[in-house]
């Protein structure tokens, strides 16, 4: 339960960092919670990291009527305590323990890309983004582009990042006037990765009508998007059937830890309990 | 290739050379002889090797020593006043019967000496949440949580 040698780099700027990655072949160091653990057993074997903790300006966030950007240096628990936006900061509350937020990042979870992580599906079902750089060697400056969440999540552990990317930051749109917001899981332990999890998104329009879109962890490759649309009057529209539908669009697996019909069953009951209390927040906040 | 790097542990500067694998926890028990610092799971699971980095808690298993350079760490070793008298968390534990084996007793006292620097008088919930992350294999828990409100109650009456 050692990491295995590796060569050290800790870049103090962006730049510097950049230029690391297109030269060497190397993995990123953010807070460690996820890549220290599969370098203790072994699942990793980088020859390089690029030790991103000294990177200045990568800390911050920034907050705008538009949504949320979390640099890529905001630890969980700080975004957690900034409560910015409320379906990111009830996610946070249930990744890993308090003591694993003081130090995993908000984007490192994001490029870990863990099917059953919760902060994949919150990018996904907001609709946000993730800002990549790299070093443009030719033309000796850093290039960014922006990656929508429906590309970025590629597989299980797999991101859109190429070798040479480093994740800056990663944007998390507010949620529409007259939203509500729910997340709702199911773990072993307290603190564990879900067995299954569902996040929800409804917005009730100004004719009192819902709109909804969920997003499913643990049961895909990747978090499951499903845009359910209008489902009529926000007191009348059929939550059970909604949830129905969600059930149907994930393809659970099973593992050591429960079977795929269990967590199949699990997605449709949580879907139907995330819908209703998002529809319900979403209906007190348009004051329907 | 070893790394030169300085750890202010428990209040001193100490300075050592280290491979850039070292994790912290390893630094602190072998290279510092710093053997308070228990290692159960090296995988974050168990939180026995919690320590206070810049006063708030973390894994030292799941962090590189060569990451935390010019850091300020304390461990189990200095959570007790500079008299050698024990810290009321340390105190609450013993008085409430807290530990058995005492092997997950680090992680739990830096852990909860950090809970209550943020939330002086936590609930029930608020507890079990804050301790959540750490395993102990002997009491139950049950006085752990005793523990905590009781240590709550000590540190009132002292400042
Ligand atoms: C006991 C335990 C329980 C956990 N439970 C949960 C849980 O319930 N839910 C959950 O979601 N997570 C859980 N986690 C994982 C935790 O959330 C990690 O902190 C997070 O997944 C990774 O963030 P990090 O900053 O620590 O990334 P690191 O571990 O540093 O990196 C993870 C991966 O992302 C890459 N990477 C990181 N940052 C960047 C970047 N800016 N640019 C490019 N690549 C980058 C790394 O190269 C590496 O491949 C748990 C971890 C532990 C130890
Ligand atoms: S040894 Fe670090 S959490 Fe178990
Ligand atoms: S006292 Fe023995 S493991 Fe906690």
């Amino acid at each position: 339960m050692k990491p295995p040698p590796f060569e050290y780099h800790a870049p103090r700027d962006l730049g510097a960092a950049l230029r690391t990655l297109a030269e060497v072949d190397g993995k990123v160091l953010a807070g460690g919670q996820s890549l220290i653990p599969m370098l203790n057993m072994r699942l990793a074997a980088p020859a390089h990291l690029v030790d991103i903790n000294r990177v200045g300006g990568l800390g911050a966030s920034e907050v705008t009527p538009e949504g949320v950007r979390v640099g890529a240096l905001a630890r969980h628990a700080e975004v957690e305590r900034a409560a910015a936006h409320p379906l990111l900061t009830r996610a946070l509350k249930l990744v890993a323990h308090p003591v694993i937020r003081n130090r995993g990042t908000v984007v490192g979870s994001l490029v870990h890309a863990d099917p059953a992580a919760e902060l994949p599906a919150v990018l996904a079902v907001l609709g946000g983004s993730v800002r990549a750089a790299r070093w443009d060697t030719a033309g000796g400056g850093p290039v960014l582009r922006e990656v929508p969440a429906e590309e970025f999540f590629v597989g299980p552990m797999e991101s859109a990042l190429g070798p040479d990317e480093l994740a800056v930051s990663a944007f998390f749109p507010a949620l529409p006037e007259g939203s509500g917001a729910a997340f709702e899981e199911v773990s072993r332990r307290h603190g564990d990765y879900a067995l299954a999890g569902v996040c929800a998104v409804v917005t009730v329009g100004a004719d009192g009508a819902a709109r909804a879109r969920a997003a499913c962890v643990g049961v895909g490759a990747g978090p499951v998007v499903v845009d359910l649309g209008e489902l009529g009057p926000v007191r009348r529209a059929g939550w059970k059937a909604a949830a129905a539908l969600v059930r149907e669009a994930t393809d659970p697996e099973e593992d050591i830890h429960a079977t795929a019909a269990y967590r199949r069953h699990l997605v449709g009951v949580l879907a139907e309990r995330a819908l209703r209390n998002a529809a319900r927040e979403g209906a007190a906040a348009r004051g329907a | 290739m070893e790394h030169e790097i300085t750890l202010v542990v428990n209040g001193t500067a100490r300075r050592v050379r280290v491979p850039a694998r070292r994790l912290l926890s390893d630094c602190l028990r072998h290279d510092l002889g710093l053997t308070g610092t228990h290692v159960g799971c090296e995988h974050g699971v168990c939180g026995c090797c919690t320590v206070l980095l810049e006063g708030r808690p973390v894994r030292s298993c799941l962090t590189f020593a060569v990451t935390v350079d010019g850091a300020e760490i304390t461990t189990v070793e200095g959570l007790a006043g500079s008299d050698g008298r024990l810290s009321a968390v340390q105190r609450a534990f013993a008085e409430c019967h807290g530990l058995q084996c005492g092997f997950c007793t680090p992680g739990f006292l830096c852990t909860v000496t950090a809970l209550l620097a943020d939330n002086p008088v936590p609930t029930d919930d608020e507890v079990i949440e804050g301790i959540s992350g750490n395993l102990c294999r002997c009491t139950g828990y049950q006085n752990i949580v005793k523990a905590v409100h009781r240590a709550a109650e000590l540190r009132a009456e002292e400042t």
